[in-house]
């Protein structure tokens, strides 16, 4: 069997007494879509935050291509280079254009030339549709394009997979579709991601795998046909009751 | 009209001394703005430095001490008159090694650390109020603490204060007059040297008014200029390589 690119054992994390995560074990294989769903304060974007370490976890491993990346913390930047991250305010460098959003960190962290930066950014703003934007600021464009800058941002470091923290959650109802369209489009690249999401139209079609969190466990995981179609857990179907019949 | 009589005599006379005094004022105000930014920029740096889990003790525990060292400066000299500090560094060094302080270099030296006690602030402030998400963006493509600071924080703070720090330079230029008492031949130290001769203390000291608003007027306009380059254009092109609309429709 192939080894996991994220392969995550027993982990957990509490601020102060509050246990946010409770012993999660799972993994994300290559090129595979996984797409992470539950209510709110269920835990889903802590976990996706341990992932990258923006949270110290409080336990656990982090097998990352095999490597438990909790041991040895000093190469904690390197491996965060690695994954890309989508952060649901955009988070765009505010001072920075659409071209050196994506430039820096190639320039900066993999210590590319600025012409080869530049080339590998070109590609990618134009893959996500905004190559005719690159001297606009972050704050001159809409919610939609920023997400769709951040996400060639992301994918100008060339990472090994994509995390996806709540991508559409902050954008207007009718900006959702142009990033949602592009998220589907890597995904039919072979781009190992890992999306936590609201968007359930999206996890029943994209999602190779589809895990659903409760109160900082994993409850369920399944293909998306078992987990929408004929949950086992009462607690998923509750959730899904909830999500899926708004009237 | 005796007054206008002696602003005019008195400008006659000592219109080099005045030039000489706005000059020394000016080095003052600036080399000390100038400094005092990069003390505050460097102290406001090393405050905002995150504790964090991951950190081996030794380095935790020094940037504890270093950070107490920088708060006790910044209390001392925020907490008492500049012109008290004057009298204190200048006496104080002559004292202890015997040999004075040049004027200038000391003046310099107590208006850089002064401004460099507020900028510490100003700089910190500015820091903090950074959105947490830039510096979780860069982290998350794998910059340094040093980089995330180098590259995306600190161009924006820098922008986001220099209108205070405009106001700590017009302020400078203004307090830097607390100088005279340690002899500095700067501005107010000119009005005293022009009034005393002849006992003309409202004349000289209108003409020294005059002279300090045209100074600080200037100096805000020329900020303003400053600030709104660095604003930089509110508008942008579309970069498109698209034929013009008459070659595509190919009439």
């Amino acid at each position: 069997m192939q080894q996991p690119v994220i392969d995550i054992r027993h982990l957990n994390k509490s601020f102060g007494t509050n246990e946010v995560l409770k012993d999660i074990n799972f993994h994300v294989n290559k090129g595979e879509v996984v797409c992470i769903i539950g209510s709110s304060g269920s835990g889903k974007s802590t976990l996706l935050r341990c992932v990258n370490l923006l949270e110290t976890p409080s336990g656990g491993e982090i097998l990352y291509n095999g490597k438990n990346i909790l041991d040895d913390m000093h190469d904690t930047t390197a491996y965060r280079a690695k994954l890309g991250m989508v952060f649901q305010q955009f988070n765009l460098f505010n001072n920075l254009n659409v071209l050196d959003n994506c430039v820096v960190g190639q320039v900066q962290v993999l210590k590319k030339s600025k012409e080869e930066a530049e080339k590998t950014a070109l590609q990618y703003l134009d893959e996500v549709g905004m190559k005719a934007f690159v001297k606009a600021k972050p704050s001159q464009i809409s919610g939609g394009q920023k997400q769709r800058v951040a996400i060639a941002r992301a994918l100008s470091m060339e990472p090994d997979a994509l995390l996806f923290d709540e991508p559409t959650s902050a954008l207007d109802p009718e900006m959702v579709g142009e990033v949602l369209r592009v998220m589907n489009m890597l995904a039919k690249t072979g781009l190992t991601m890992l999306v936590v999401t609201h968007e359930m139209g999206f996890a029943k079609e994209v999602a190779d795998r589809v895990v659903f969190m409760d109160k900082g466990v994993i409850v369920e995981e399944g293909p998306p046909e078992q987990i929408f179609n004929n949950p086992q857990n009462e607690r998923t179907r509750e959730f899904l009751k909830r999500t899926l019949e708004k009237f | 009209m005796e007054f206008f009589t002696w602003v005019v005599k008195l400008a006659k006379l000592y219109m080099p001394t005045f030039l000489s005094g706005a000059g020394t004022t000016m080095l003052l105000a600036i080399t000390g703005t100038v400094i005092g930014f990069v003390i505050g920029l460097l102290t406001g740096i090393v405050r905002t430095i995150p504790i964090t889990e991951n950190m081996s003790s030794g380095k935790k525990s020094l940037l504890k001490v270093v950070n107490r060292i920088l708060t006790i400066y910044i209390e001392i000299f925020r907490g008492t008159p500049m012109i008290v500090q004057a009298m204190v560094i200048f006496y104080g060094v002559a004292a202890a090694t015997g040999v004075p302080l040049n004027r200038i270099g000391a003046g310099i030296l107590i208006v850089s650390i002064n401004t460099g006690a507020y900028m510490s602030e100003i700089v910190r402030g500015g820091i903090i109020s950074i959105d947490k998400g830039q510096f979780e963006a860069a982290q998350a493509i794998g910059m340094s603490h040093w980089q995330t600071m180098r590259f995306i924080v600190l161009p924006q703070v820098i922008r986001n204060i220099l209108p205070a720090t405009g106001n700590e330079f017009v302020i400078n230029i203004k307090d830097t007059s607390v100088l005279n008492v340690i002899s500095v031949g700067e501005l107010f130290f000119a009005g005293k040297t022009a009034a005393g001769t002849y006992f003309r203390y409202f004349e000289a000291f209108f003409i020294i008014c005059v002279i300090y608003f045209v100074l600080t007027f200037a100096v805000t306009r020329i900020l303003r200029v400053f600030e709104r380059k660095l604003e930089g254009s509110d508008v942008y092109q579309l970069e498109t390589k698209e034929e013009p609309l008459d070659a595509a429709t190919g009439n």
